[in-house]
């Protein structure tokens, strides 16, 4: 029988623990476990069939470990060959009479995913790979994810088993005390991603006993459409008198997992500490339990990394704002690969309150799947928001889908074969919720009954691929008023239709509707207010528009989804005072007070970076923007340098002031047609290979910004090759490398030797914490610098001399 | 005596926040005094860590002999001279790695983009935090040794002296760090997160 046909009827019994046994026979420190199917198949096999002998359904392989990273691949082919014997040869000698079979065990690597890591995704996804290979080729019945602490890794050794293999694949991960992963996920966000990449059954093992981890196991229980498993230690070791013990024994554990088997859980089995016992025990006391039966949920939602966004509950606001249409610095961003500047229109969309946020990075001129790629992984590495991935080249899609840490959004899919036939595959093995848009071939129809046919069309092609209604969200479209004055009843009409007669979620561009017309944020909120009425789920929008903001937070407050009206309360008090008359804010820049020559230089050198910028917006009315620079920022710099080199200033208020400039740059770079506010040479900039350490590399890039200094910034763990192609490319005459430990520094000699072949003029700086003068000049640099001032210092002399 | 510790197992432990010091986390800022735009920086950044930081540990008991001029640790040897010294005396060796977890390094890349000051100063606190975590750590184990009629040494890390960095793969190996306490170190023996420690402490018997 297949285990996926009898996990419907009945409940499943997986094994116990195996380190701890494996110890009490003779496994020492340090020594890898999964040798022992080769030296001590006796060993192995009796373990194996004690559990099955105890009534244990499954039982997972001795290869928790097995991977090419430990391993060469011949031993790992071996390895995997006697594991999976071992608990075959186990399971016919066994005298139990259940069904059994043999799961290939896959724990996590040990490694860190990057960016917090340096293991890559891909990297990862191809040692998961190896292992399922041998898997397959030895004969295992299905597939057991187990131990994982971190979602990506998770993610990559899913794809793994789903790339390479036919076979069921369970995946189980394990929660702290807090209920996260230790990355972070919520239960939720773990049930919305391995849902939506097609795992069998999903549960937790390990960390606590049964009870402890009741909470997490119930989170699964209520978003879960697939059967949940429970596989906890014998609670937690504890040394009494030099003995190590598990504080709960197998009666107790067995009660406490019975009475999760009563709520829900389908397969069950133990940990850590557990042992043959608490098996018997188990499969004994859950004898007469009826299995709870596993039903659909039919949630809506996407995960980050981090939590679930669950649709229905309150309406979601999808942020519009990395999008380059009809943006000229967003443009201009990203033809100069600014990612700094994407990151920040994402971390401020999240301050003003959104839920998810599109991101879209199409443009004729640039490698959009690189770019795409690139985009989501910079945004899920520092903002905790699900993404919403927005591009109608398949390729970058699916680049995008791959690498995202979660359960994305896809915007988007519509009624056209083309794009369905492009979409759905992507959807089904990644996992999303897909953004439909009722067009097809014939284009928009006028008719919201027109709108409502294509949906069904839709849901209808999504059901031959097995995509799920839940996860497919229609998004009956915004037409501007100004063309034709029925076209926003039509939409709305259509928003009410999908939801009543589909049971759908909806999501609008609300701001489509106003195109062609003045003052286009008041139709924009009030039509908003209206969709929303209707029962609209989500909508993409500015965040910045106060009026939409307006419409939502009141949305919430009447419609009873704000508990003592508390969110719109703290929203209406960020909302200006009614204007009564233009009230003159204080910030004239003649009106210098105290030791400063102006109120901007002294915003500057008190680090207030608000103030700096809007005393710059205010200056620029009357004063030329280089001006502003030269006598204004330039002199609050020095002041401040000048400081730090005499010790009378420390690095946070330097830093401080460093940020007050560049906000007041900003402002000036935004007036200025030609976007140049710099007039100093090119500098290339990076944190040396082997290297993740870059806080220091980027104070230096900071302060050479607001000198002026063109800036190139590679990032950190920087190849020789790269720091070498982007010197010669921009012929920088400038290069600043930076290592933190003595294990980097022969990367950062490399490159010195590198770019002296191909980069003869450019003059070399090093920094960082290992390194001195002789240091430096031991491994060829021109300068050591031992701190962003110095570096400023340098790079104006070589600056200047060019200019001589 | 020995300290009774079953020396088969990994235990593993998490800790209530340890008080602040805000001097060491200005100390680690690279400020001293009280600068008022220091100390609000400071402020805004303490207030951002609300369920940021978690305090784990995890440890496991040795025996430790020396052996001419190599030292055995119970899991591994090794040669390094300041260990030697460090654990003169010493029969037992309590090898720990902790660790303040990956919500900080979150918070510090995120910064690091946007406010290079807040991401100084998160880089501080991180210093500081792991520092009095560490501190928790071993004034527990100083105690216990003191029931047992033992005394400690100070907490000894790779990297000290001459003591190799490569010691961190046979102490991840046998304290099993990933899966305890979530602890990774990476090909150039980098811990991930960033805001850990491992370190040897030895146990003296009292004579």
């Amino acid at each position: 029988m297949k285990i996926t046909e009898y996990i419907k009827e009945h409940i499943l019994y997986l094994d116990g623990g195996m380190g701890t046994l494996l110890q009490a026979q003779g496994l020492l420190p340090g020594e890898l476990p999964e040798r022992w199917n080769l030296t001590h198949p006796d060993v192995i096999t009796a373990i194996h069939r004690d559990y099955y002998d105890a009534g244990s359904n499954v039982v997972n392989t001795n290869t928790f470990g097995a991977n090419i990273l430990k391993f060469s691949a011949d031993e790992l082919d071996t390895i995997v060959k006697a594991a999976i014997e071992n608990a075959r040869a186990a399971a016919k000698s066994s005298v139990g009479k259940q069904e059994k079979w043999v799961a290939l065990d896959i724990g996590p690597t040990g490694r860190m995913l990057a960016p917090y890591g340096d293991f890559d995704f891909e990297e990862a996804v191809a040692v998961f790979a190896e292992t399922v290979k041998l898997g397959v080729k030895y004969g295992a019945d299905l597939i057991f994810i187990e131990t994982m602490n971190d979602s990506y890794e998770t993610k990559a050794a899913l794809l793994a088993a789903k790339e390479n293999s036919e076979l069921p694949v369970f995946v189980s991960n394990a929660y702290g005390e807090d209920g996260k992963l230790m990355t972070g996920a919520s239960p939720a966000a773990m049930v919305a991603m391995l849902e939506g990449m097609g795992a069998d059954a999903i549960g937790v093992n390990c960390s606590l006993g049964p009870k402890a981890l009741g909470g997490v196991v119930r989170e699964y229980l209520k978003y879960a459409s697939v059967p949940v498993m429970l596989k906890p230690n014998a609670g937690l070791p504890k040394s009494v008198e030099g003995k190590t013990v598990y504080d709960i024994l197998p009666d107790e554990f067995a009660d406490e997992v019975c009475a999760l088997i009563g709520e829900g859980v389908r397969v069950a089995g133990g940990c850590c500490g557990t042992t043959p016992a608490y098996i018997a025990a188990t499969v004994q006391r859950s004898a007469g339990i009826k299995p709870v039966k596993i039903t659909k949920k039919n949630i809506t939602c996407v995960s980050s990394y981090n939590h679930a966004v669950i649709f229905g509950e309150k309406p979601i606001l999808i942020g519009e704002r990395i999008n380059p249409t009809g943006k000229k610095r967003f443009k201009e961003a990203l033809k100069a690969h600014d990612i700094d500047y994407i990151l920040k229109e994402g971390i401020a969309q999240q301050e003003k309150g959104v839920h998810i946020l599109d991101v879209n990075v199409g443009l004729p001129e640039i490698d959009e799947v690189a770019m795409l790629k690139e985009a989501v992984c910079e945004l899920q590495a520092i903002i905790d928001l699900p993404l919403q991935i927005d591009t109608s080249d398949p390729i970058a899609m699916e680049t995008a889908l791959r690498r995202y840490n979660g359960k994305a959004m896809i915007n988007s899919v519509n009624g056209k074969k083309e794009s369905i036939d492009a979409v759905f595959p992507l959807a089904k093995k990644y996992g999303g919720l897909i953004v439909a848009l009722t067009l097809d071939e014939e284009g928009i129809p006028t008719k919201a009954e027109d709108r409502l046919a294509i949906a069904k069309r839709i849901l209808a092609e999504a059901e031959k691929y097995g995509i799920d209604k839940k996860d497919i969200i229609f998004d009956p479209l915004a037409l501007t008023i100004s063309a034709d004055n029925t076209a926003a009843m039509e939409t709305m009409r259509a928003v009410g239709l999908i939801k009543n007669e589909l049971g759908c979620h909806t999501s609008l561009g609300v701001s489509n509707v106003s195109f062609g017309l003045p003052g286009r944020d008041m139709i924009n909120g009030t039509f908003f207010a209206l969709t929303l009425g209707q029962g609209l789920s989500a909508a993409i929008m500015n965040p910045y528009s106060v009026e939409m903001m307006k419409a939502y937070h009141t949305y919430l407050a009447l419609a009873g989804l704000d508990t003592n009206c508390a969110d719109y309360i703290s929203f209406a008090e960020t909302l200006p005072q009614t204007v009564t008359a233009s009230t003159p804010v204080q910030t004239t820049a003649s009106t210098a007070s105290d030791e400063y020559s102006s109120e901007l230089q002294r915003a500057v050198v008190k680090g207030l970076k608000e103030r700096a910028a809007l005393i710059t917006s205010e200056l620029l009315g009357t004063v030329e923007p280089l001006k502003i620079v030269q006598e204004e920022i330039i002199p609050a710099l020095n002041i401040v340098g000048e400081g730090f080199e005499k010790k009378t200033v420390y690095l946070p208020q330097l830093l401080m002031s460093a940020e007050a400039a560049k906000s007041a740059f900003e402002v000036i770079k935004a007036s200025m047609t030609d976007g140049k506010a710099s007039d100093k040479c090119a500098f290339v900039i990076a944190t040396v290979k082997g290297d993740i350490h870059d806080i220091g590399k980027n104070i230096v890039k900071l302060l050479l910004e607001n000198y002026g200094f063109a800036v190139t910034d590679l990032g950190r763990d920087v190849a020789p090759e790269t720091v070498v192609s982007e010197v010669v490319r921009l012929h920088a005459p400038l290069v600043g490398l930076s290592a933190l430990m003595t294990t980097t520094v022969p990367a950062m000699e490399d490159t010195i030797k590198q770019l002296r072949e191909k980069a003869p003029w450019c003059k070399i700086i090093v920094g960082g914490a290992v390194l001195n003068r002789e240091y430096a000049d031991a491994i060829g640099a021109d300068k050591y610098a031992k701190d962003a001032m110095e570096t400023v210092r340098y790079a104006e002399e070589i600056d200047s001399s060019l200019k001589a | 005596m020995k300290i009774p510790f079953d020396l088969s197992a990994v235990y593993t432990k998490t800790y209530e926040a340890p008080p602040i010091d805000k001097g060491e986390i200005l100390r680690y800022s690279g400020a001293c005094g009280n600068v008022p735009e220091i100390d609000a920086l400071t402020r805004e950044c303490l207030a951002e860590l609300d369920g940021v930081l978690t305090y784990k540990a995890c440890f496991r008991i040795f025996d430790v002999s020396a052996d001419g001029t190599m030292l055995d640790l119970g899991f591994t040897r090794t040669d390094s001279a300041a260990l030697s010294k460090n654990l003169h005396g010493c029969d037992r060796i309590v090898v720990f790695a902790a660790t303040v977890g990956i919500g900080l390094d979150r918070l510090i890349a995120r910064y690091s983009r946007i406010s290079p000051s807040k991401a100084l100063v998160f880089q501080a606190i991180g210093a500081e935090r792991i520092e009095a975590l560490c501190d928790a750590f071993c004034a527990e184990v100083n105690e216990l040794a003191r029931e047992k009629g033992c005394s400690v040494r100070p907490r000894f890390s790779p990297g000290y002296g001459d003591l190799e960095l490569s010691l961190q793969r046979d102490i991840f190996s046998v304290l099993d760090c990933s899966r305890k306490i979530g602890l990774t170190l990476n090909e150039s023996l980098l811990m991930s997160p960033t805001k850990s420690v491992t370190a040897i402490i030895g146990i003296m018997p009292d004579d």
